[in-house]
């Protein structure tokens, strides 16, 4: 019944979003809205998928708690994200970082796009050329056009 | 009995796609016709065979026959009728057996509805089909048996997952897996075709209707999907880009683009090679999609009834199949003729535009969806992949698509007129520029990202209607003769049109919703009120509810407007007996397309002075995000009953001179 009791303790983390908890929230609506902006960015590391924003397990609660302190110390997003990244390691990023080992993540779907227009340039170029019509050719044209439609 | 029955008539269907695959297979080879029905026949046969099976499975969990070890499993006495026939495909085997129920579905419609197609292809094709049967028939039979049995029955199942409860889900799955599995005759149509060595414009006409129907049951099974997970999961969301999202997106991207191409293959003979590649990927990516989610490789919020164990059989059945399939492209696609040839500004150009920026799309989420695993298989180093990715990577190209989308239509063939589209389009721009900039000057709060998206929604909006403007000459005629050639459009040219138009209002909903998306969460004792997006909630009392399987707290949430009613919200919090999980039940008040979205969450302070966490969403807009889609998959299916594409088949038909039995 292994499947049942995972099933279980993902519905548990499911119910609701948990950031907006009144119980936690800082005082300065500004500070408040930068340490969500961050909640979004963050893995709730003992959960299925979900950013530490939606979560309602202990460790999201915590981890919450950590940023909203370091929010009202003043401190900056990256220094937060380091030292979240220090302790948890790259995983508890949501935006992966822009490094080497990403390299294929992030420039593949732009590769496609540079692949994709090569080849098209390629088969446009290498297209036969077509005879021009002349004026009167193209005028007749236009007007078997205009009564087939 | 009757179990044992449904087994057998479930491995009966397994002979029967053996021999579908094996007597069509003989009938290309030996050229015979007879063979060839005889295949057609136990296509039909194995589809009946499972049509039996999965009543007989719908029986045993509408009559809660325990004996069945996945009705013990998967299903409870007190539950609803309605998830009791869901849950036959709510569990791993279950869905297993609809999605060869929809395959051998599909095997049977295209060997009958195949009537117009040369017959060296026809039997190519339902031979393939059948070999497609034979892998899951197997793989169900052996692996995955639906019909088991229990050796001592329980007195009570162990019921269905609450969240799945829910009647857009109980839907859900048959959608998808419609939408996945249509996939399938495109797929056996494209190595047909390889087989056979010749991929012509009857050919590309062929497959679009079966993309067609597959890509808008897709449409309508990610919507569902969509539409359950933002009032189901409670945090007002509505796309996670969670992998199991992902994993039936990266088809619907793949047929999209499979559908364009395959207009070009048709009209132009062009792009033969790419659209028989984009068919067999579309199938390959929907078995992707399905194994992914079922195998448990991801770890998501939804995925549910997996099995590791069974799931390396399903990634080596896809990795079987796709191979097969990719192999067989590599081999004989250098053959295929490369087709007419086109200017830079053409259609056809604007058309491959389409497919490669789509590719480049499907490129992002399946990377997004897969590079973690990568990773972390090539050196060991975990990292998590999540919206930021998207938003930074899929978003840009999509946008850029979709800025381009609307000139594709007004361009002719081969050679386009790029300043005559610029004149019939530069009113679209203008009022797209000029809706843009008011909803960035005039909405509160100010928002850069989510006024150009608005302003993206109503390019393409206007695009499809300057489109049909274009196609009637209006404002350039007579009123008469642009009514008459209104009244003549085809079917084809609506379908178009309508898919466009879904689009436009889904990327302006989508931009709205994101961008002007507000939320409240407050602790409140009866009689305590939250104020938002200019809506006044009072939470004038929580009772107790005894639902049919589970009990509830049932807030009501009286909302006003400046003093005036706007609705009363009853949100409720639900623990199910059956195994103690708790769900929120959202309330969803409609205010015109906008979405007032109550939750009531849990209860706090002690039992003199209860208080209750209320939490409430505006959410503009909302209903469009689902209406959009619903465009798009009618659009798909009015093009489906277009004229053209059934006169064809009918005219082949007549052409083509009757059958006679040859020699072997």
């Amino acid at each position: 019944m292994k499947v049942r009791t995972t099933l279980a303790a993902i519905a548990a983390v499911l119910c609701m979003a948990a950031a907006s908890d009144p119980a936690e929230r800082l005082t300065d609506p500004a500070q408040e809205a930068r340490a969500r902006q961050i909640f979004s960015e963050v893995r709730c590391l003992v959960c299925q998928n979900e950013s530490i924003d939606d979560s309602q397990a202990e460790l999201a609660h915590d981890l919450r708690q950590i940023v909203r302190q370091q929010v009202h110390a003043g401190r900056s997003d990256d220094q937060i994200k380091a030292y979240l990244v220090d302790r948890y390691g790259e995983f508890v990023l949501l935006r992966p970082t822009f490094s080497p080992g990403n390299a294929a993540l992030w420039a593949g779907p732009f590769l496609v796009v540079l692949l994709g227009a090569g080849l098209l340039l390629v088969r446009l170029r290498n297209r036969a050329p077509e005879p021009e019509l002349d004026a009167a050719e193209d005028e007749r044209l236009q007007s078997l056009q205009d009564e087939q439609t | 009995m009757l179990v044992e029955f449904g087994a057998f008539a479930l491995a009966l269907a397994l002979a029967f796609s053996v021999l579908q695959a094996g007597l069509s297979a003989a009938a290309r080879v030996r050229r015979s016709t007879t063979l060839a029905a005889a295949g057609e026949g136990a296509a039909v046969a194995a589809f009946l065979g499972v049509a039996v099976a999965f009543a007989v499975l719908v029986h045993a969990f509408v009559v809660s026959d325990f004996s069945v070890a996945n009705v013990a499993a998967n299903s409870h006495t007190e539950k609803p009728m309605l998830y009791k026939v869901a849950g036959a495909w709510g569990s791993h085997e279950g869905s297993i057996l609809l999605w060869c129920l929809m395959l051998t579905g599909y095997g049977a419609a295209a060997a009958v509805l195949g009537r117009g197609l040369p017959r060296g292809l026809r039997a190519s094709m339902v031979a393939v089909q059948g070999a497609l049967g034979v892998v899951f028939l197997a793989y169900t039979v052996f692996a995955s048996n639906p019909l088991a049995r229990l050796a001592r029955a329980p007195v009570e199942g162990q019921s269905l997952n609450p969240l799945l409860q829910d009647p857009a889900l109980a839907v859900h799955p048959p959608f998808l897996y419609a939408g996945y599995v249509g996939m399938s005759v495109a797929f056996s149509l494209a190595l047909a075709a390889l087989i056979e060595g010749r991929v012509d414009a009857a050919w590309a006409r062929w497959v679009r209707p079966w993309a067609l129907a597959a890509w808008s049951l897709l449409t309508v099974g990610i919507t569902l999907g969509s539409f359950w997970a933002y009032y189901e999961l409670g945090w007002g969301g509505w796309w996670f880009w969670d992998p199991v999202e992902n994993a039936s997106f990266m088809p619907w991207l793949v047929a999209a683009a499979l559908l364009h191409s395959a207009v070009v293959t048709e009209k132009r003979g062009a792009l033969a090679g790419w659209t028989v590649f984009l068919a067999i990927a579309a199938f390959s990516f929907s078995m992707l999609g399905a194994f992914l989610v079922r195998s448990g490789v991801l770890t998501s919020v939804h995925a549910f009834a997996l099995d590791p164990e069974r799931g390396v059989l399903l990634l080596a059945i896809l990795g079987v199949t796709a191979g097969a399939g990719f192999s067989l492209f590599a081999w004989r696609a250098p053959a295929l003729s490369p087709g007419g040839v086109f200017a830079p500004v053409s259609r056809e150009s604007a058309l491959v535009l389409n497919n490669i920026l789509l590719a480049a799309a499907t490129a992002a989420v399946l990377l997004g969806t897969l590079y973690p695993l990568i990773r972390e298989a090539v050196t060991g180093e975990a990292i998590s992949v999540g919206p930021p990715y998207f938003n930074l990577t899929f978003t840009p190209l999509m946008a850029l698509l979709l800025l381009i989308l609307p000139a594709g239509p007004l361009l002719a063939w081969k050679r386009g007129d790029a300043a005559g589209v610029a004149q019939r389009l530069w009113a679209c721009a203008l009022l797209a520029l000029a809706v843009g900039l008011a909803g960035y000057a005039l909405v509160n709060p100010r928002q850069a990202l989510a006024s150009a998206g608005v302003g993206l929604g109503v390019w393409l909006i206007a695009g499809a209607a300057a489109e049909i403007l274009e196609r009637t000459r209006a404002f350039r005629g007579p009123a008469a003769e642009s009514w008459r050639r209104l009244a003549k459009l085809p079917r084809g040219a609506w379908g178009m049109t309508l898919a466009h138009l879904g689009l436009g209002v889904f990327v302006l909903a989508a931009f709205v919703e994101t961008g002007w998306r507000q939320e409240r969460a407050e602790t409140l004792p009866v009689g305590g009120a939250l104020d938002l997006g200019g809506y006044h909630l009072v939470l004038e009392g929580v009772s107790a509810v005894e639902g049919a399987n589970y009990d509830a707290e049932r807030g009501l949430v009286r909302v006003t407007r400046a003093g005036q009613p706007a609705c009363i919200a009853e949100p409720e919090r639900r623990a199910y007996l059956a195994d103690g999980q708790t769900t929120s039940e959202v309330a969803l008040c409609y205010r015109g397309p906008n979405h007032l979205y109550v939750v009531l969450g849990e209860r706090r302070g002690g039992e003199a002075a209860p208080v209750w966490l209320v939490r409430a969403y505006w959410n503009p807009f909302a209903s469009l995000l689902f209406l959009g889609p619903a465009i798009m998959a009618l659009g798909g299916l009015v093009s489906l009953s277009d004229r053209r594409l059934r006169l064809a088949a009918a005219a082949r038909r007549q052409a083509e001179p009757q059958p006679q039995e040859q020699p072997a």
